[in-house]
């Protein structure tokens, strides 16, 4: 079955309130791309130099990244003429096809990796990692109320303990959901608050415990020393321990994500990324390069400031999202 | 970072170039690629950039790169130069109103770093004008933004003014400008919630809190990592708002920052300030050429540039290479030269000024020994003219004689004769090489 056979089925199948939710949120991103893209096949009779280079710009302002965006056009360039493509409608798959290459990777365990790895016995410990502002603390509240819907126990620890307000900000969370929050004074060792939260979780049979840290630019070395103490204590106090740790993203953030994502990996090796602020008209380009090098995963989006404002990612749903407009006109001829 | 600077890219091209002799049309369209490419990769706009490129190709096929003998550098001069103008001057002032209080509004994104800016304003007001600053809780919406201002605030110990979350902001904003008033505070800083700019409420509160404020400053406040949505945010928030000034923050992270040109080439107003940390001392004024090297990835390489320039006499730049060329380069050409590298300030300087330089071990710690240099100023000083002409004639006595004059060590003076004797060598292989390999008389910081 081809790609895109394969990708309508699935849509059509989940004509659910999931893909509504994460089409809604896109609606805005892809009016603003799809439209584009749209407007440029029906502007363009034929497949030519101008047509890729207007290409080139739409997934640019998306921060796909120029490296990623230039290599794509040259395959596109090469696939069009194997196949000998001359309608720009042809395009629109193809075009799909590649974006979901680029992010899959050769990465075999491609399909596995979207899920949480959650323990079915036992303490269950997520660190949070991410620079400042992304959507830390805000993720920790929504995957805690997503966690608790599931029939899970959840516990918060205060592991930022720097920011000003950051500690009172995380227990209002703990309140909405109903998740008890285990903190230090401001000002104290983040790594003696985590250790306390284990202790904590492991006395009262917590099923999943999610660490709050302090916002922190990768390049503040002292800052990712702090954060690899912090996750040393949970793997020394809970074996095989910490079982995730989600780097937050803004997907307003341009190609200093990728930096991000490196720095972060190597200091606390990230097992998945959480993309929020997808409700806003930016994109998160970058994460299809990010997966690429990386093979870290985009495991949810964020799509905007309420308990269950969390969705997870689905890859195939994410680009679909962007061009949902071109399969649904496609679909229609 | 991963990405190359500018000057990196110019590199392949300009090597291209150099092999030729000759700079086309086509060079200077190649150089251009490279320059877009620089740009992008440093979250510049598309669109932003392309009308740059444009400016710069323009200007750069109008003869200033054609026949300029170091046309990378010229690509480099040009491009930093038109990047600084689109950055506009150095504008750090606030706005102080006729009447007191001066009300500042702070607008931008969730999480671009609005409460704590406000923080650092505050902060700022207080020490460098002497202000008396009142802070205003106006995020009714995300959990804890009035504690994490008031903690600010006690952090300063300054008021912060707030009315719970069940009141309206547009409701703070008034009360907030009556206790101002009657306090006689001369400031009002009003930090509202992170919104997003196509949130048509949230938009409109603000509009309304606009109208009941009057602000004197809106200022957008903008996270330096922004990719090419920052066009988008810093539009539509102009659009709806009126901004009047832009602080970019967390540049003290490792990001390009071409948000930056993006904000400033859609709104046309001042970016004002750099937050540089978490702190509340960590807010600067922002510097357009600064941030054009930095968008560019360029080090401080064209504060260098221009102080060679200024400090090298073309004309005997020329001369010398003349007298290389014919192999009559006297000690008397080398003191000179060693003036012009002199000019151009404290060698370390010089050194922390090239890109890259503070990457390589070994190197970032280097201390150039100033010392030495003027020693062997002071052992050509202390030659005759005749010596400097034919340093071959200089004797074991008029070596004494020399040292002595100089207050150095015959040692030294050796060492010098047999420097100079090498490089006399090695200019005269230079000049022997083949026709067209050759390159005009570069110093070696060029
Ligand atoms: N629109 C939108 N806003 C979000 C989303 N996720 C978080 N936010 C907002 O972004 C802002 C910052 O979120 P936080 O959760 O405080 O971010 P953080 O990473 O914990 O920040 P620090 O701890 O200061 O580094 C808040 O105003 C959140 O409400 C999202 O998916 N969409
Ligand atoms: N490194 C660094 N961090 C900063 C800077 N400015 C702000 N931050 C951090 O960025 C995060 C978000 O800052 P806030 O002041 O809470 O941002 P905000 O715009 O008020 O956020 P919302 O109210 O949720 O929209 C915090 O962790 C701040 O400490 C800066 O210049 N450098
Ligand atoms: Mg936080
Ligand atoms: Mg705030």
């Amino acid at each position: 079955m081809s790609f895109f056979k394969k990708l309508k089925e699935k849509i059509t199948q989940q004509a659910d309130s999931v893909t509504e939710k994460f089409k809604q949120g896109l609606t805005k991103t892809r009016d603003s791309f799809a439209g584009r893209v749209n407007d440029l096949i029906a502007r363009y009779r034929k497949v030519d130099e101008e047509f890729f280079e207007e290409l080139e710009e739409i997934l640019i302002s998306a921060d796909v990244g120029v490296t990623t965006v230039m290599d794509l056009i040259d395959e596109l360039k090469m696939e069009v003429k194997r196949r000998n493509i001359q309608d720009p409608k042809e395009m629109q798959e193809v075009i799909s096809e590649k974006l979901v290459e680029i992010y899959r990777g050769d990465d075999e365990e491609y399909e596995k990796s979207a899920a949480l790895n959650i323990q079915k016995d036992g303490l269950t410990v997520i660190l949070f990692v991410g620079v400042n502002g992304v959507g830390k603390t805000t993720t920790i509240g929504k995957l805690a109320h997503k966690l608790k819907t599931e029939g899970k126990t959840v516990m918060l620890a205060a592991g930022d303990t720097f920011r000003a307000g950051a500690i009172e900000q995380l227990e209002v969370w703990g309140e909405r959901v109903g998740a008890e929050v285990i903190k230090q004074s401001a000002g104290s060792d983040p790594a003696a608050v985590v250790y306390d939260a284990i202790q904590a979780a492991k006395a009262r049979r917590v099923d999943v415990l999610l660490c709050d840290t302090a916002g922190r630019l990768q390049n503040k070395v002292n800052l990712m020393k702090e954060l690899e103490k912090v996750k040393r204590v949970i793997e020394r106090e809970v074996p095989g321990a910490p079982h995730e740790v989600l780097l937050v993203l803004d997907a307003t953030t341009g190609q200093n994500a990728m930096s991000q994502a490196k720095i972060f990996k190597e200091a606390t090796n990230v097992t998945g990324i959480v993309l929020t602020k997808l409700d806003g008209t930016a994109k998160g380009g970058i994460v299809l390069a990010i997966r690429n090098e990386l093979h870290i995963p985009v495991k949810f989006v964020g799509l905007g400031e309420k308990m269950d404002d969390l969705q997870p990612f689905d890859p195939e749903k994410y680009v679909y999202g962007l061009f949902a407009d071109l399969f649904e006109g496609k679909s229609e001829q | 970072m991963p990405f190359e600077g500018l000057s990196e890219r110019l590199q392949n091209v300009m090597n291209k170039i150099r092999g030729k002799g000759k700079v086309t049309e086509a060079d200077v369209k190649e150089m251009m690629r490279e320059v877009r490419l620089a740009l992008l990769e440093a979250d510049v706009n598309f669109k932003v950039v392309k009308d740059f490129v444009k400016r710069v190709s323009e200007r750069a096929v109008g003869q200033e790169v054609l026949k300029s003998l170091t046309p990378g550098q010229q690509v480099i001069k040009v491009v930093k130069e038109e990047l600084t103008e689109l950055m506009g001057g150095e504008q750090s002032k606030i706005a102080v109103a006729s009447r007191p209080p001066t009300v500042v509004m702070m607008v931008g994104l969730q999480g671009a770093g609005k409460t704590t800016t406000t923080g650092k304003l505050a902060n700022l007001l207080r020490k460098r004008y002497n202000r008396k600053p009142l802070l205003v809780a106006a995020d009714i919406y995300r959990p804890a933004a009035i504690k994490q201002l008031e903690t600010l605030g006690k952090q300063l110990n300054m008021p912060v003014f707030s009315l719970g979350d069940q009141v309206s902001p547009v409701e703070i904003a008034k009360q907030a400008l009556e206790k101002a008033k009657e306090e006689h505070y001369d400031y009002v800083l009003i930090d509202t919630a992170g919104r997003l700019h196509v949130d048509e409420a949230l938009m409109d509160e603000l509009k309304q809190m606009k109208e009941v404020a009057k602000p004197d400053e809106i200022f957008l406040v903008v996270d330096a990592m922004t990719g090419q949505d920052a066009v988008n945010v810093a539009q539509s928030f102009h659009e709806q708002l009126g901004i009047t000034g832009v602080i970019l923050t967390k540049l003290d992270g490792d990001t390009r920052g071409g948000a930056a040109l993006s904000i400033r080439a859609v709104t046309n107003t001042p970016i004002k300030f750099v937050g540089m940390g978490e702190k509340l001392d960590a807010l600067e004024p922002f510097h357009p050429e600064r941030m054009a090297s930095r968008i560019l990835g360029m080090g401080d390489v064209l504060t260098l540039i221009e102080k060679a320039q200024a400090a090298v006499d073309e004309e005997k730049a020329k001369e010398l290479e003349q007298k290389m060329r014919t192999a009559t380069f006297t000690l008397d050409d080398f003191l000179e030269q060693l003036g012009q590298v002199r000019k151009l300030g404290p060698l370390d300087e010089i050194l922390k000024m090239l890109p890259g330089v503070n990457k390589i071990k070994g190197l970032n710690n280097i201390q150039i020994d100033e010392k030495q240099i003027s020693r062997v100023e002071a052992i050509i000083r202390s030659m005759t003219k005749e010596e400097k002409m034919h340093p071959e004639i200089i004797n074991g006595s008029r070596k004494k004689r020399i040292a002595k004059g100089s207050g150095t060590s015959v040692q030294e003076v050796n060492r010098l004769l047999k420097q100079f004797d090498e490089m006399k060598k090695m200019m005269k292989m230079m000049t022997n090489m083949p026709k067209g390999k050759k390159r005009g008389f570069k110093f070696p910081f060029m």
